[in-house]
């Protein structure tokens, strides 16, 4: 009936668990208990849950990126307390049965789940903005997709309290993920939530090119989208190419262990280096998909701070493109150590190095843009300076383990993590977190508070040298990584210098925690009101609404005409509001709440698959299709509103607009 | 380890000192102990010179433009609309241009040079030492064809001979690592990898599995005691000494998983042991080395194959 | 979207961007699928000549009902271009006819296929049994599921035609999606047959 479900799988004997599992249901008691009270179920239903508002959307994205973010550092900070004291015959306090399947899940939910859902939270909130579109373009799938991640997301969390989680390291290499090596639900669960996720990916990878290529506003060629929105679409197109890839390699490993298929496995013929080329083909697209929206913040972000036009916008474009192409053909990068011979190793050697060459431009454009520029520092510029330089020494780390030859005594030890961290906390989180703050009071009409952002920037920053230089350290002194304990003398010290840096970096996330909460108690205050919709005198569309803009966007589509639309009507006194109308009423989709109930039968199917409940699974699967033929059997899915109400809201606005001028 | 406060203080001096550190005893990969640790390290320190010719002034005139530019700064040139400069795009092509080719060159020749299946030469052509490797769970056999004896979890070798590895893995994927004498390569079930290393001063180095590979993955760790060939001689004579033989049953029993392994030695080995763990992954059939055609591998463990 | 006439004129120049961007993007969909069978196709290239002792295509596969299979799916494709023709000559009653022909062509194709699966894992040609049988299975049976999504999707296409008399927009979009699909599927079929079936029985 239940499967391999049954009350051992309650992890009772695990003090850390129960306690997690404790804190955790009080604080979800007290969150469902003062929704409750305050009786705002309804509003949190109709407003949010079931909303297919982009902007909407991208807050829901953008809270469960926060929540990842809790979840997978504090695995992190469990793994540097744990190698702080594993040394010399003190087996520590995660045996490694415990601490395998931390690190496995830190990797899984901080890149899946923490950067995926940032990101995507980012293209949601400025991406329809910023080409002057009213939504994207398929908004229940945007919803869909939402639901999709969330419920990666819940599985992955749901092993920590009902069986075990992977042991297998983020990316799950057979034959160790085989049935034969893990038999337990541990993998099951990794590889039903990265399933269920990554179709979520996919669909938003689909809506998000098709959203740039068909609905830009008149007259905004490629070459006058804003750089974000660039970064944006190629993202978009890596996510379609790369994430089909993933789906198959899991689905293949799912099949070896559900169906006892030999794809990967040791014996019947299977072919481990299959799997490696197969998930680093998806996975190394993947890091690009990450980095190039971050690249696209700061393209957003070091202009409108340094007063300045973004230097060499072509370039920057044309570099964009080029790392999308190269970022395909460098995957056997990441198994030097294969053994695949001295032409295939410098052939994707060199094709790694040559991404450089368009990174390195990228980091030159924006030095030339604050070169003779008026920089302000804003905590988003903060962040902006700290990536540049970050950055910069995170790629020629890279660079380092691009040679092969260099990368056979630096592969897979904690210089190889140190690089990574180095760019995916110095390029993509610096760059996500500078996002948020930049497009904060777009979102919220609001803007974050600078005190404690400056404070986050700084503890996050000086934290990652503590943490991460030692790793660099430790890597030159042999050090592997995925280790639990240790007793060479030698790699002591310096774990403990990354154990100081990995507690600074949980001051910075106390700060960024604290800056959200001063920030919304003080958002009233006339300082922090964004009145205007353009608090930073920026450039791109996105600026030209209100704060929040209204649920249509914009009531008369701008009409484009060169890059900068915004700023350049700015400077020529054309509104590009077009406030006084006339106005026409607006065609608008209508929320839905098929993309919850998708979620939710998706959620028993991947439970029961897990635990091999088939007739759950059943159930769910059938749910899910019911779910999706009743939504297109569903005909009142849009609506318009008035041209007299649109009148309204636009109207109130400008009067903001001109009370806010005439003080 | 006498002067550990200094050390410490050298350490804390950062990852900008690292390189003027390649001599601290304690960087395993910068203190090589063996001609291609020696290559790899100066190949670390050329590629990383290099893209520091490019990388340092980067980050200097990033702080520099960032600070003199301030909005406070008002005596600073502002070109409010400035975006293009054919000169200086040009240039900022061409300065990562012309290191990347550098740095391709290089890796074009390493790649080759520093192949692991390359072998080794030596200036006496000393006769390389064959030592077969298989990776279990979670030890290191180590099987000496020629001496025909085998270890778990020490490896024995002469100094200033050519180690010529065969690797292959009877569990899941590991990989072979001894930091201080160079190249590492995978350890794969039903396939042989190939690493050729050589030690050039005795000595006692770590040798690591640097691939994840399961529960007892952090006590899967060997010494490597590199010594004079007549110490190496009087080791094998030790390791015969062993009561102890691997045949088809005692390798079995090896195989099972275990965590933290003790040293063993076994005097006898059962001569193609190495081949059939590798053969019976692929139906009985080996490459044979020298023709580079399928045989068939005779296997007392063929019934052990594959399920479970 | 917009099929509301006086609304579209009343929008004047801000819709005209807003052509339904659903053909499109269903059609950027399939192409990401089309990753997906690609990927597949590549797997069975690495893993087609390891049978772990176990048999070969050449033993397997039997040319009489590939031919039937194919056929089958073949036709249904234009029977499927027959039912688009009348779709936009708005006649909803040979719409139905002609997904109902297709249904039928499709679901024997299927059955066909099925019959051919249950005979090789009653042989003990399952796909547990090598390598290659695990891709080849695991190809052709993408490729199956993806003609039995297509089916339900005929089905429902079907039931939610019956009983109108004309064929708004938005169901003019879902018959030509399903029709982007289908053809889809015929092309996938058709390198199954050739790189699959063909080249094992070589």
């Amino acid at each position: 009936m239940l499967g391999r479900l049954s009350l051992e799988a309650l992890p009772l004997d695990v003090p850390i668990l129960v306690g997690t599992f404790i804190g955790v249901a009080i604080v979800g008691i007290a969150v469902l208990g003062l929704i409750t009270y305050y009786g705002k179920w309804g509003y949190l239903w109709k407003e949010w849950l079931i909303s297919v508002d982009h902007k909407r959307l991208a807050v829901m994205y953008v809270v469960l990126a926060l929540v990842a973010l809790f979840r997978g550092f504090a695995d992190a900070i469990m793994m540097r307390t744990q190698l702080a004291l594993a040394y010399n015959g003190n087996p520590g306090y995660l045996p490694p049965h415990h601490y395998d399947q931390i690190f496995s899940a830190h990797g899984t939910i901080m890149i899946f789940f923490l950067a995926m859902a940032f990101m995507t939270g980012l293209f949601n909130l400025v991406v329809p903005l910023q080409i002057g579109a009213r939504d994207v373009a398929f908004p229940f799938l945007n919803n869909f997709s939402f639901w999709m991640t969330a419920v990666g997301f819940i599985l992955v969390n749901v092993s920590l309290f009902i069986g075990e989680f992977s042991q297998c390291g983020w990316l799950a290499y057979p034959p160790l993920s085989e049935a034969q090596f893990s038999p337990g639900v541990g993998v099951d669960y990794y590889l039903v939530a990265l399933q269920i996720a990554g179709v979520g990916t996919l669909l938003t990878g689909v809506n998000f090119f098709v959203t740039i290529i068909k609905m830009r506003a008149p007259g905004m060629g490629l070459m006058k989208m804003p750089v974000f929105t660039w970064t944006a679409l190629c993202a978009s197109i890596l996510i379609m190419v790369a994430f089909p890839v993933l789906t198959v390699a899991l689905a293949l490993l799912g099949l070896d262990r559900y169906l006892g298929m030999h794809f990967f496995t040791n014996d019947g013929g299977g072919n481990q280096m299959l799997y490696l080329s197969l998930i680093w083909s998806w996975g190394h697209p993947e890091v690009y998909i990450l980095i190039l929206p971050a690249f696209g913040v700061f393209s957003e972000v070091v202009p409108a701070f340094s007063r300045k036009p973004l230097f060499g916008y072509t370039a920057m474009v044309y570099a964009t493109c080029a790392i999308l192409v190269l970022s395909l053909v460098v995957w056997v990068h990441h198994f030097f150590t294969m053994g695949a011979g001295p032409d295939v190793n410098a052939f994707f050697g060199i094709m790694t190095m040559i991404i450089s060459i368009p990174t390195g431009v990228k980091l030159f454009n924006w030095m030339l843009t604050i070169y003779k520029g008026r920089v302000e520092y804003h905590s988003t510029m903060y962040w902006a300076i700290g990536f540049m330089i970050t950055f910069t020494i995170g790629g020629m780390t890279g660079v380092m383990m691009a040679i092969p030859a260099a990368d056979f005594v630096l592969h897979n030890s904690l210089f190889l993590i140190a690089h990574f961290h180095n760019v995916i906390i110095g390029g993509v989180y610096f760059g996500y977190v500078c996002g948020m703050n930049f497009w904060f009071p777009k979102a919220f009409g609001f803007k974050l508070n600078e005190t404690w952002g400056k404070a986050a920037f700084w503890f996050w920053c000086i934290g990652f040298y503590f943490a991460f230089t030692p790793l660099y350290v430790l890597g030159f002194e042999g050090m592997t990584r995925r280790m639990n304990h240790y007793s060479n003398p030698d790699w002591y010290p310096w774990l403990l210098v990354a154990e100081v840096g990995a507690v600074m970096i949980l001051l910075g996330i106390v700060c960024q925690l604290t800056q959200l909460y001063v920030s919304i108690r003080d958002r009233n205050l006339p300082q922090n009101v964004d009145v205007t919709g353009d608090p930073w005198d920026a450039r791109a569309l996105e600026w030209s609404t209100s704060s929040p803009p209204p649920v249509y966007n914009f009531a008369i589509i701008p009409h484009v005409h060169e890059l900068d639309a915004f700023y350049h009507n700015k400077e020529n006194g054309i509104d590009t509001r077009s406030a006084g109308g006339p106005y026409a009423p607006v065609h608008m989709p209508k929320n839905t709440s098929a993309g919850i109930f998708c979620g939710l039968f998706s959620l028993i199917l991947g439970f029961a698959l897990v635990w091999h409940i088939w007739w759950a699974a059943a159930l769910g699967l059938v749910g899910l299709i019911a779910t999706v033929i009743a939504r297109s059997a569903d005909k009142d899915i849009d609506y318009y509103i008035p041209a007299e109400e649109v009148a309204r809201i636009e109207n109130e606005h400008s009067r903001k607009l001109m009370a806010q001028a005439a003080e | 380890m006498k002067n550990r406060k200094m050390a410490w203080a050298g350490r804390s001096a950062g990852l900008a000192s690292l390189l003027w550190l390649g001599g601290c005893s304690s960087l395993d990969v910068l203190d090589p102990k063996g001609p291609v640790g020696d290559q790899l390290k100066s190949l670390i320190v050329e590629s990383t010179v290099a893209m520091l010719i490019v990388v340092i002034p980067t980050i200097i005139l990033t702080c520099v433009f960032a600070w003199h530019y301030r909005a406070s700064n008002t005596k600073a040139e502002y070109l409010k609309d400035w975006d293009h400069s054919s000169k200086l795009e040009a240039l900022m092509w061409a300065v990562p241009i012309v290191i990347i080719l550098f740095l391709g060159v290089i890796t074009y020749q390493t790649s080759h040079s520093l192949d692991p299946y390359r072998p080794l030469e030596t200036s006496q052509n000393t006769k390389p030492l064959r030592v077969e490797v298989v990776a279990l769970d979670w030890k290191w056999l180590f099987i000496y064809p020629e001496q025909g004896v085998a270890t778990v979890n020490q490896l024995a070798v002469p100094v200033n001979t050519p180690i010529d590895f065969r690797i292959t893995s009877d569990s899941v994927m590991n990989a072979f690592f001894i930091p201080r004498l160079g190249s590492m390569i995978y350890a794969m079930a039903g396939m042989q990898t190939q690493l050729h290393l050589m030690a050039s001063e005795p000595g006692d180095y770590l040798g690591e599995s640097a691939n994840y590979s399961g529960r007892g993955f952090s006590d899967m760790h060997f010494r490597t005691l590199a010594m004079p060939a007549d110490q190496f001689q009087e080791w094998v004579e030790k390791v015969r000494a062993s009561s102890d033989t691997l045949d088809d049953s005692s390798y079995v029993r090896l195989a099972q998983p275990s965590e933290a392994n003790p040293v063993a030695y076994y005097a006898h080995v059962t001569p193609d042991l190495f081949d059939q763990i590798v053969a019976k992954y692929n139906n009985g059939m080996i490459m044979d080395k020298t023709t580079g055609k399928m045989i068939h591998v005779q296997s007392a463990m063929s019934d052990m194959n594959t399920k479970e | 979207m917009a099929h509301d006439t006086t609304l579209t004129d009343a929008h004047g120049h801000d819709d005209h961007h807003h052509e339904s961007p659903v053909v499109f993007g269903f059609w950027v969909y399939l192409m990401t699928d089309c990753i997906i069978f690609g990927t597949l196709f590549a797997v069975f290239a690495v893993l087609h000549d390891q049978f772990a002792g176990g048999p070969t295509g050449k033993e397997l596969f039997e040319i009489g009902g590939l031919a039937a299979e194919t056929a089958l799916l073949l036709v249904s494709s234009i029977t499927y271009g027959f039912g688009m023709i009348a779709a936009h000559k708005q006649e909803v009653n040979k719409v139905i006819m002609w997904l109902g022909v297709t249904f039928l062509l499709g679901a024997g194709f299927l059955g066909l296929e099925i019959n051919e699966f249950r005979h090789l894992i009653a042989d003990g040609a399952g796909p547990d049994r090598s390598a290659f049988l695990s891709a080849f299975f695991t190809l052709v049976s993408t490729h199956g599921l993806h003609v039995s999504f297509g089916l339900l999707w005929i089905v429902t296409l079907m039931v939610q035609l019956s009983g109108t008399t004309e064929i708004p927009e938005r169901m003019m979009n879902k018959l030509t999606c399903l029709s982007l699909f289908w053809h889809f599927l015929d092309i996938v079929w058709i390198c199954v047959f050739t790189f699959v079936y063909l080249a094992s029985m070589m």
